[in-house]
């Protein structure tokens, strides 16, 4: 908890509902007849609504990028070492909006929620969305905010595929991309790493093939495995070395399953920890839509034909020892806006943190960022003298 | 600007792709864009560097150009640029063949270790040369090959890559006839512009 709000934090903020009335079909062919999102904004839109930054969010984050909800929150929003006054992404120059992507479970319409048409929460029937879907609803929430282009649009991970598909489907509706640990598409092994995460779920007794919340019931065994197997994959080797070594609960070997190794403690409480925050059908669909995503399938695979339609300009940023979203990964984008004659910068940060590192403070990536939105943010001035 | 960069300037046509290997600040890359409305990019390691391209909104990426270039398509650029650079990396003569394989031509600046005073330095004082242009000891120099304006003449000859021009400049980076005339002694700096 916060005994004093730090001076470089935007404060206490208030989420916020927008309602949609007007049908989403979906990638999948199903309609949305409405929906709900759920989003935060930080800092002041200007007059011409230039200056308002999106950011997008990864597997398991929300709208709560920045900030604190009460004077009892223990930590701030996840992405609070970045969005601030004085910070990478300067709230005393932009307007910045968070939401909670459709098919969350933090606020928007997902699983969890109500289907207005049974009465009945979603659950396993809520249908599969994909990061086309996002970006749809996304466009909505801009238009109703009033904002008809972005002076940047930002993510990592999952989220950097989100401003990936941002710049091809919405060319003229942002000035600039910023992406950070991403790939232009899955590779097998990270499919591979999905599939073991949603079999653990779906092989759990209490999943009731995904309607366990009708049957009083939450699947926290293959939710907390499914995270404890994500987790291991977001560490370098590196890390979780330095962090646990071998260290070990007791003095001697005890011979039995107990926690022996300090690091078979800390999964099991990232693993325990998870379920309490977070739904396992949002897990599942999440996991789907880092499958499904494929731009370069509309030009068959051809990277650069799909990136031609982009007008941005692009950051793109990668850290030295994540291996889940690796740097040759971000370098397949870079490659292919080079190829297309795009306006592209780059930075390979050393990071030991592995593709968690996106989420940290590391001084060179936030140096790199804010060097890259600062000019953003002149270009604005210059634009409104 | 320097000189030698002005003297490229005049060289390059406007609207084409660029790629300029180890970029440093951007200065040429800056002015090329600017003037030129050429397509550049910029290849640097140096944090400090890749930060005021990025200041300055230079296309720049993040690659060490000792671990290869094989991103780069064959001919995907019009002019591959290197400026005081060659001295620094593993292979030259490698590299050389790399850069007129992306690009369609190449222009290459190095420093002419056949200048007239480091030739006296080392055959007077016996030691390597030391000098306001080339700052560094033989044991902590990023200058790892030391070669002269013949010297890579001959490398082109041997390769059959096709001088199209070159100049010669002093320290001062300034084109005079005596520089012109005997380029191996008096250069400082050596500009080529090259092609197969």
């Amino acid at each position: 908890m916060p005994d004093v709000i730090p001076a470089d934090s935007i404060g206490i903020v208030t989420p916020q509902i927008a309602q949609f009335d007007t049908p989403l079909t979906l990638s999948c062919g199903q309609t949305l007849s409405s929906y709900e999102l759920v989003y935060e904004t930080y800092g002041t839109l200007n007059k011409a609504a230039s200056n308002a930054i999106l950011i997008c969010h990864a597997l398991s984050g929300d709208h709560h990028a920045a900030g604190y909800h009460s004077m009892s929150d223990k930590k701030p929003g996840w992405w609070d070492s970045a969005i601030g006054p004085g910070k990478a992404i300067d709230t005393n120059h932009f307007f910045v909006i968070a939401l909670n992507n459709l098919g969350g479970c933090c606020g928007s319409t997902g699983p969890t929620s109500i289907n207005p048409e049974t009465g009945k929460r979603w659950e396993a029937s809520f249908p599969i969305v994909t990061v086309e879907d996002w970006v749809e609803s996304q466009a909505r929430l801009a238009d109703l905010l009033g904002i008809q282009t972005f002076a940047a649009i930002v993510g990592g991970s999952l989220g950097g595929m989100q401003v990936l598909e941002w710049s091809i489907r919405f060319p003229t509706r942002l000035q600039s991309a910023v992406i950070v640990a991403s790939a232009p598409k899955l590779s097998t092994q990270n499919i591979a790493f999905n599939e073991v995460a949603r079999q653990s779920i779906r092989r759990d007794p209490d999943f009731f093939d995904g309607n366990y919340l009708e049957n009083s019931s939450v699947p926290t065994n293959g939710l907390g495995l499914a995270r404890m197997l994500g987790h291991i994959t977001y560490l370098s080797d590196d890390a979780m070395g330095a962090k646990f070594g071998r260290q070990m609960r007791h003095d001697s070997y005890q011979y039995n399953y107990g926690i022996e190794f300090e690091v078979e403690s800390y999964l099991r409480y990232q693993g325990e920890a998870f379920t309490k925050r977070f739904d396992a059908n949002t897990y599942m669909l999440m996991t789907k839509a880092l499958d499904y995503f494929d731009p370069a399938a509309q030009t068959n695979g051809d990277l650069a034909a799909v990136l031609s339609r982009a007008q941005c300009e692009f950051l793109l940023v990668s850290f030295t020892t994540d291996w889940r979203f690796s740097p040759e990964r971000s370098e397949e984008i870079v490659n292919a806006l080079v190829k297309a004659g795009k306006q592209v910068s780059y930075a390979k940060i050393e990071a030991a943190e592995g593709h968690d590192a996106f989420l940290f403070p590391i001084p060179r990536y936030m140096s790199v960022l804010n060097t890259f939105l600062t000019r953003v943010a002149n270009r604005l001035t210059t634009e409104v003298k | 600007m320097r000189s030698d960069l002005e003297i490229i300037d005049e060289w390059v046509q406007p609207n084409i792709r660029v790629l300029d290997l180890a970029c440093g600040p951007g200065e040429l890359l800056h002015h090329l864009i600017k003037n030129k409305q050429v397509n550049g990019y910029g290849l640097e390691i140096g944090h400090d560097d890749l930060n005021t391209c990025i200041e300055k909104g230079i296309p720049v990426l993040e690659q060490n150009i000792d671990e290869g270039l094989q991103n780069f398509d064959d001919q995907s650029f019009d002019l591959v640029l290197m400026t005081h650079a060659l001295q620094q990396f593993r292979r030259p003569d490698l590299l050389i063949d790399e850069m007129l394989r992306i690009g369609k031509e190449c222009i290459i600046t190095f420093p002419n270790f056949g200048h007239w005073r480091s030739r006296m330095h080392l055959a007077l004082k016996g030691r390597m040369p030391v000098s306001d242009f080339l700052p560094y000891n033989w044991y902590d120099t990023p200058n790892i090959h030391f070669f002269t304006f013949q010297d890579f003449e001959r490398l082109c000859e041997e390769k059959n890559i096709k001088v199209l021009r070159w100049a010669a400049v002093d320290g001062q980076l300034k084109d005079h006839w005596w520089i012109r005339s005997m380029p191996n002694l008096f250069s400082e700096t050596a500009i080529f512009h090259i092609s197969r």
